[in-house]
């Protein structure tokens, strides 16, 4: 602590450098700052002006003590202040053992224990002592560890959906051994055997302290269903004042999106730990229930997720003609109807009406023939996943059906006719179950004596039968048969629904059956007989903070197991299936009472309050940076450099680039104020130069000749530039320019598309035609795919190209190939009688490829020569002129279009007025 | 290549906005060169103005014999006496001028430049002879004289501060002199009386910057002239901007009374106002009859 404040240091002895602050003080007041240059004409008249006030010449006393502040928390922030720091306790030992529950409990006050932990170990690294942390839940090894140690590995540490054994306690016990410890226990709050014991031993080591906070602790029961009413319960460990909580029903809503699909409000009153609430849901919204949820808890025990037990299948019942009116009690449907009523949603009628509800399951109770559409119609439901239970009966004995051939419908083949044992007329008694097999899904389930069976559709022996055998007699013939039928089954019962055959519905073994099928949902996981011999396999599991997550990848579960076992490592709650059976196995079973844990007496309980311990040093240092720039602009300020525009400046430097954009609209004003010529940059500087010195040339002639008069050429990027101010661009190839980028490319699209025009030269007339494989020619074809470049064709001979200036036959550069390509005319442009050229009217030719090189022959240095030797003696500088006369021909065409061409309408206007 | 087509162009479109500038002649003795001006009054020119009898002393060869055969006496015919008035300028082409402020209202120079050709476009129109005090361009008629006008007035001067010109100028023509007056004024003051000797009547027109005009500075500066050769340091600006004030309008004071004893005018402009006023002014001033 100093000066009462709750502040220490860690490196008290760096506070000595204040004393030098009175130092700074004094250097930092003999420097002045620096003056501003300025240019001013008016100085004329300011010499011999004295300066009435001087005191500016030293550092004013405010930026001093700015500066001085600044180091003062520089040297503040490199010892190393501490908020709220603790004092050491007494009589402590070297060790700490941090001792966590991590239970389900836990997880909702997770982060703050995790805070305090790592307030203690930081602690404990001061006060040099080793460390070990034990998640109870998730024990590992005891290690003591230097506390760094274990602050890094801290957010491993996480709780588990269910609460340490009492055998993790006693190991930890006798793990300790008898060295002396200091303990910080940070308990959920929850009742745990064992949990005294331990305490009483730490206690006997060292320090012992105990840190719970359960008054948030809420745990969500399993909800049941009964008499058409959802019961919602949910218990805390502490009765304490009345509180309100809300409970979300999450599920899939009818898009196949997560949500929440029900709010329901529950109050637990004054005193009381249990809160109830009943709430009537529509079934179909029940059915898509996923798991309900204590708002806000976050913690796995307040997660209580729902199974097949809430969910109601559609069973569709279907019988053959129900000739025998008044009795019901040989109805093929009585005993189905009595089983499945209570715990199934009963659909009735015929096939056609009902398929279209997709139900889940449909049985067939002794019916042989099926029409065509129906049949097709069931076939596709149960590919699709549906389950077609089938029972046999005189008449599925007595038809042809699945007799010669394997009916899709039925899971074998049948002999005619059937049989029955232990008749009148037959030998033999009736024939009991055997026990069933260990593939068989009704393994587990005892066979009770009292069932016989008298009368049987019998299987057609075939290679799959004994793998669709599912329950059979004593003496071996099948029972229950079953097939896969897309991700659909067909099971066959050779006896009937009702007890005429066999007493097998009479029996319990009946529901058991049907309940392992999947028939009926009402899974109830207390019954252990039904449950034996089965294994469930983790579909999705939650984690301590109640979040679900994939649980395929763990091993299955026995079902003895699932029902009762604790939780576990290797039993975690979350949803199970069998088949198609699906099971939920919660944190907290219907019956579980939440007790709040009992502490030895002379234990110190302490809640989860803690005040953090905070290292300062940032905060000063970020001060002492702060106050640095402030300084910059007091300088600023104090020397008279910090004026508006300046600091507007200095902001607008910061934000943007404008001097390129300046310097950009500067360029566009120069360019749009004259014509100018432009040519592409390509990268190679001599090119370029030779490009701009042709321009130039070029520039020149026309305004000696004519009436253009155009400005100095520019240089074009066409990544950056703005193309639409140059009427012509001129681009010279070369094999390794850059290809320009796909902006710049739909850039001179619309430049082509408005009226611009390009000049490709590829500069190699002299030893390629153009058409050859060049290299220069091949980067050309490269670089002009992605422009829109209409059919091309060799100037013709009246082209307007050949008469906007000069009457021109050759478009000679510093080569005089003939081979210049323009846009094709028009293929029905037809040449009038007695008319020298064809009537082309409409366009410029966006687009002129040539390899005559003639930048080379029109390029000018500034004193108006030549700066490529063209040709030899008069011919080539007759040669350079057509070149010229060419440019400028080029540059008319380019700036009048086809006004040229109009010319071969006057003769026909003449007509016309009658001259 | 067009080098230089903006300025011609701005004067251009300055001297469009205003009538030809028929500057009066004022004096005509000495002055002989014809011109365009009728002064109303027979004289030496090209136009007809009158028949007079003759009287004695007229040679016979100044009878104009077809009007005298119409009637029974003798009559000479008189021309009317024209006259050009001859304008020199002086623009100050020093460091000094090419100061500005903001870049948006350009340098002083520019503006003198500018104001001072389009007067000459003006005087040139209206068939005045314009050239430049000193000897580097005698005053000419003529469209080339623009040209020549303006590529003189291209040129910048090395020097700090300008001395106006005053040598060789034509007895009772009329002078513009456009600069900051900044400098030392013994030169000006020098200048302008050599001119009123030879009985040169004119113009004096200080153009300013506005941060001249207001002393916008703050702090800690050292001010340096344009080339360096003057500077002066300060602690802080601000104090000297009423002081700095104070001496520009004496300095103005100065001028105006210069101005006043040699029978000159006075005007002051700063670039931050519109030229078109400047050049409104400038006309009159020329205009005037002193």
């Amino acid at each position: 602590m100093i000066l009462g404040l709750p502040i220490g240091f860690a490196a008290p002895w760096v506070l000595a450098a204040l004393v030098a602050l009175p130092i700074l003080w004094i250097i930092l007041r003999a420097i002045p700052p620096a003056p501003i240059r300025r240019r001013f004409p008016g100085v004329a008249l300011l010499l011999g002006l004295q300066d009435e006030d001087t005191v500016t010449d030293r550092t004013p006393w405010w930026l001093l003590l700015l500066r001085a502040l600044a180091v003062a928390a520089v040297i503040v922030g490199l010892a190393g202040p501490i908020l709220n720091p603790t004092e050491k306790p007494q009589g402590q030992s070297d060790r700490l053992l941090v001792l966590l529950d991590g239970s389900w409990a836990s997880a909702g006050t997770w982060p703050r224990q995790m805070a305090m932990v790592e307030g203690l170990l930081d602690e404990a690294d001061r006060a040099g002592q080793t460390a070990a942390v034990v998640n109870l839940s998730d024990p590992g090894e005891v290690l003591f560890q230097p506390a760094a140690t274990w602050k890094s590995r801290l957010p491993g540490v996480l709780p588990q959906p269910w609460q340490p054994t009492p055998d993790t306690l006693t190991s930890l016990q006798d793990a300790l051994g008898d060295i002396a410890v200091d303990t910080v226990w940070l308990s959920d709050g929850l009742a745990l055997d064992g949990r005294e014991t331990l305490a009483r031993t730490l206690q006997n080591r060292g320090t012992l302290r105990v840190v719970q906070d359960v008054a948030g602790t809420r745990a969500m029961m399993p909800p049941s269903y009964e008499n058409g009413v959802l019961i919602l319960r949910a218990q805390r460990p502490l009765a304490g004042l009345s509180r309100d909580i809300e409970i979300h029903a999450h599920g899939l809503d009818p898009s196949g999106a997560a949500r929440v699909l029900a709010t329901m409000p529950l109050s637990f009153d004054a005193d009381a730990t249990e809160a109830s609430t009943e709430v009537a849901l529509p079934a179909e919204l029940r059915a898509r229930i996923s798991r309900f949820e204590i708002a806000g808890a976050g913690t796995a025990g307040a997660v209580s997720l729902s199974d097949d037990s809430l969910q109601r299948r559609e069973i569709a019942l279907i019988a053959g003609r129900e000739d025998r009116e008044g009795l019901q009690l040989l109805s093929p449907l009585h005993y189905l109807r009595q089983a499945l009523v209570p715990n199934a949603e009963v659909l009735e009628g015929a096939l056609s009406d009902v398929l279209p509800a997709n139900p889940d399951v449909v049985i067939l109770a002794d019916v042989a023939v099926l029409a065509p559409g129906e049949e097709a119609a069931l076939i596709d439901w149960a590919e699709a996943g549906g389950l077609l239970v089938r029972f046999a009966g005189p008449r599925l004995a007595a038809s042809g059906l699945s007799r010669g051939e394997e009916d899709p419908l039925m899971p074998v083949r049948l002999r005619a006719g059937g049989r029955s044992v232990g008749g009148a007329m037959s030998w033999g008694e009736p024939k009991t179950l055997a026990p069933f097999a260990e593939t068989s899904p009704f393994f587990g389930l005892s066979v009770p004596d009292e069932v016989r069976v008298s009368a049987q559709v019998v299987a057609q022996p075939d290679p799959t039968l004994a793998d669709r055998v599912v329950a059979e007699l004593s003496d071996g013939t099948p029972l229950v048969t079953r097939k896969e039928l897309g991700q659909g089954q067909v099971v066959l019962f050779h006896v009937t629904a009702n007890a005429e055959w066999s007493g097998l519905p009479l029996s319990g073994l009946f529901m058991s059956m049907l309940d392992r099928l999947a028939i009926l949902s009402a899974t109830d996981a207390q019954d252990e007989t039904r449950m034996t011999g089965t294994t469930w396999q983790p579909v999705r599991v939650l984690d301590g903070f109640g979040r679900l997550t994939d649980g395929q990848t763990l091993p299955g579960v026995p079902g003895e197991a699932l029902a009762t076992a604790p939780l576990g490592p290797d039993l975690r709650p979350g949803l199970y299936r069998d088949e198609a059976r699906l099971l939920a196995r919660n944190v907290l079973g219907a019956d579980d009472v939440l007790t709040p844990a009992n502490w030895p007496l002379g234990t110190s309980v302490e809640g989860l309050s803690i005040t953090p311990i905070k290292d300062l040093s940032g905060w000063f240092l970020a001060a002492a940076l702060v106050l640095l720039a402030v300084d910059v602009l007091a300088s600023l300020f104090v020397s008279g450099r910090l004026w508006g525009a300046r600091v507007a400046a200095v902001l607008a430097l910061g934000l943007t680039l404008p001097h390129a954009a300046d310097a950009q609209e500067d360029r566009a004003i120069l360019d749009t104020r004259e014509v100018v010529l432009g040519h592409v940059i390509t990268g190679d500087t001599a090119v370029d130069d030779l490009a701009h010195a042709g321009l130039l040339g070029l520039s020149e002639t026309l305004y000696f000749r004519t009436s253009v008069e155009p400005s100095e050429p520019a240089a074009v990027n066409l990544e950056t530039d703005e193309l639409a101010f140059y009427p012509l661009l001129y681009w010279p190839i070369i094999p390794n320019q850059p290809t320009p980028s796909s902006e710049a490319y739909s850039k001179l699209n619309t430049y082509l598309r408005s009226g611009g025009m390009i000049l490709f030269d590829t500069r190699d007339a002299d030893v390629a035609r153009y058409g050859t494989a060049s290299p220069n020619g091949r980067k050309l074809q490269r670089l002009a795919a992605p422009l829109d470049i209409p059919g091309l064709e060799v100037v013709p001979d009246d082209h307007v190209l050949t008469r906007t200036f000069y009457l021109l036959q050759d478009f000679p550069g510093r080569y005089a190939s003939r081979d210049v390509w323009v846009e094709a005319a028009p293929a029905d442009a037809v040449r009038i009688e007695g008319m020298p050229f064809r009537n082309l009217n409409d366009g410029v030719t966006p687009i002129i490829i040539g390899g005559n090189d003639w930048a080379a022959a029109w390029a000018m240095d500034r004193r108006g020569n030549a700066m490529v030797p063209v040709g030899r003696g008069r011919a080539g500088e007759r040669q350079r002129e057509l070149a010229y006369r060419f440019g400028v021909n080029l540059v008319m065409h380019v700036l009048t279009g086809n006004y040229k061409s109009d010319q071969v309408h006057v003769p026909a206007l003449l007509d016309r007025l009658g001259q | 290549m067009i080098t230089y087509p903006q300025l011609r162009t701005r004067a251009e479109t300055e001297a469009a906005r205003l009538p030809p500038l028929l500057a009066r002649a004022e004096h005509l003795a000495g002055t002989v060169l014809l011109g365009e001006h009728g002064r109303r009054r027979a004289g030496l020119g090209d136009d007809f103005w009158q028949y007079r009898p003759v009287q004695p002393g007229d040679s016979l060869r100044m009878i104009d014999w077809r009007r005298s055969a119409k009637s029974d006496a003798q009559f000479v015919r008189q021309r009317e006496w024209q006259v050009a008035q001859s304008v020199m300028l002086w623009v100050d082409q020093s460091a000094s001028m090419s100061f500005t402020s903001d870049d948006e209202t350009g340098t002083k120079a520019d503006r003198a430049r500018v104001l001072a050709l389009a007067l000459s476009i003006l005087l040139i129109r209206a068939g005045e002879r314009v050239g430049l005090s000193g000897t580097s361009l005698p005053p000419r008629r003529g469209e080339a004289q623009i040209l020549r006008l303006t590529e003189m007035l291209l040129s910048d001067e090395a020097a700090d501060y300008g001395a106006p010109e005053a040598r060789a100028m034509l007895p009772h023509a009329r002078a513009l002199f456009i600069s900051d007056f900044l400098g030392d004024f013994a030169e000006v003051e020098a200048a302008l009386f050599k001119a009123a000797d030879r009985d040169v009547r004119g113009v004096v027109y200080q153009v300013l910057d506005p941060a001249e005009e207001t002393f916008p500075f703050h702090g800690r500066a050292i001010f340096e002239s344009m080339g360096g050769s003057l500077s002066h340091e300060t602690r802080k600006a601000s104090d000297l901007r009423d002081r700095y004030l104070d001496r520009l309008a004496e300095r103005r004071e100065r001028l105006q009374l210069l101005c006043r004893t040699t029978g000159w005018q006075f005007s002051s402009h700063d670039t931050a106002q519109s030229a078109q006023a400047a050049l409104l002014w400038l006309y009159r001033a020329m205009e005037r009859r002193q």
